[in-house]
């Protein structure tokens, strides 16, 4: 049985939050692909990761600040994001 | 979950990976208070927005102003007015920095040695009949010399509802020129007799709009989705208004709920640091508001509201690319 990371416990709190403030339909945390292009493929846009990011700030005490916006094209990029600035608080 | 790979075959994908992270952020800014017409209905004069601040005459002020609109991450600049001909120095400010749109009633000719590759948009009222009544004189037999054949340039043809079944001719007159053309609807911001939109009327040029289209594809830069939208004033069954303009002044947005809107938008007077409300004036109703970048816009900031269908997703690609060809971030 596979072991759950941190970062896999990030992914999959980074997918509830992008579920639920972007009321995405017909996926989960679990189903949803950590590694699927959100702009290209999703179609999620700045204003909605903007959504998200005050959510993630409210959440994880991290700033994600907006020009880093065009990089965190998949949750498992802005996970791996929370995680580098966490380890620096 | 709904991807845009499970909506659109290859085609379409490829056309919708071209603009998908064009990440367009554009501002608006009078450029001056002055202007060589003065039309009945233009939202500028007609709101007093030309006595809403005085003019920043230094060009050292311009040019540092650009500098940090350029900072806060605007990279197309929509230049109005006025009229911006008049103020050449000020228009270079922002075309030496940003990518540059310059509205124009085409009476003056911009330089092509100085703005070679500049995009302009000249301003066009219905026909000489119109013309002669709105703006009291035929623009288009001046412009249409000072820009002909110019690949750079494009006509915005605002219609009034005079012109049903008018339109064919006022476009082929356009391609003769060897110009582009994009259409939008007047919003009759000065109440002038006969020139309101009856329901009757603006369902009558969304079918004409159509058939232009299908008519002069080379010619005219447009999409039917767009017809739609403006002549309904709804998109995917939701009304256009203030509640949902994506043109709001980022500053001056409280909106609540917060719809979907332009990253940052600003509408600056020409002093530099007055805002104005939103891309048009305070005293439009947005109700009736036409405004034609208005409505382009708010498609484009719904872009998962149009991943419900295939052919939803493909309308709202058609009204994106239409919106960066006449912005210049895709060729014709």
């Amino acid at each position: 049985m596979a072991v759950e990371t941190e970062l896999d416990k990030i992914i999959l709190h980074v997918a509830k939050i992008m579920i639920d403030e972007l009321k995405l339909e017909d996926v989960t945390a679990e189903t949803f692909d950590p590694d699927i292009d959100l702009v290209d493929e999703v179609g999620i846009d700045s204003m909605d990761l903007a959504t998200v990011a005050l959510v993630l700030r409210d959440e994880y005490k991290v700033r994600i600040d907006e020009d880093d916006y065009p990089k965190l094209t998949t949750i498992r990029l802005i996970s791996e994001y929370l995680q580098r600035k966490l380890a620096v608080v | 979950m709904k991807t845009v790979s499970s909506l659109l075959d290859d085609h379409w994908h490829e056309r919708y990976r071209r603009i998908s992270k064009l990440n367009i952020r554009s501002s608006i800014y009078d450029v001056t208070n002055r202007c060589n017409l003065r039309c009945k209905g233009c939202f500028f004069f007609s709101s007093d927005e030309h006595k809403a601040a005085p003019e920043e005459m230094d060009i050292k002020k311009w040019e540092a102003f650009v500098e940090k609109e350029k900072a806060r991450g605007v990279n197309l600049a929509i230049l109005i007015g006025g009229e911006p001909t008049l103020c050449f120095d000020r228009v270079e400010a922002f075309y030496e920095r940003l990518s540059t749109f310059c509205a124009t009633n085409g009476l003056i000719k911009v330089p092509r040695d100085r703005f070679p590759d500049m995009m302009i948009g000249i301003s066009l009222w219905g026909d000489e009949a119109d013309e002669q009544v709105l703006r009291g004189k035929d623009t288009f037999s001046i412009s249409s010399k000072n820009y002909y054949g110019d690949p750079y340039t494009y006509y915005l043809y605002t219609i009034t509802p005079k012109q049903i079944g008018k339109t064919g001719r006022v476009i082929r007159k356009i391609r003769d020129a060897g110009l582009k053309v994009h259409m939008q609807l007047l919003s009759n911001d000065e109440a002038v007799d006969g020139f309101s939109w009856r329901p009757h009327e603006l369902s009558a040029i969304r079918a004409e709009m159509d058939a232009m289209l299908d008519a002069y594809p080379d010619t005219v830069i447009s999409s039917k989705y767009y017809h739609e939208i403006i002549t309904t004033g709804k998109m995917l069954d939701r009304p256009f208004g203030w509640m949902a303009c994506p043109s709001v002044t980022i500053t001056m947005d409280h909106r609540d709920p917060q719809p979907k809107r332009l990253t940052n938008f600003i509408r600056w007077a020409s002093d530099l640091k007055t805002m104005h409300r939103c891309c048009t004036s305070e005293t439009r109703d947005c109700a009736t508001c036409k405004d034609g970048a208005a409505h382009m816009s708010w498609v484009m900031v719904n872009k998962r509201a149009h991943m419900r269908s295939t052919k939803d997703l493909q309308n709202w690609i058609e009204i994106y690319e239409m919106f960066a060809k006449l912005y210049q971030f895709i060729p014709w």
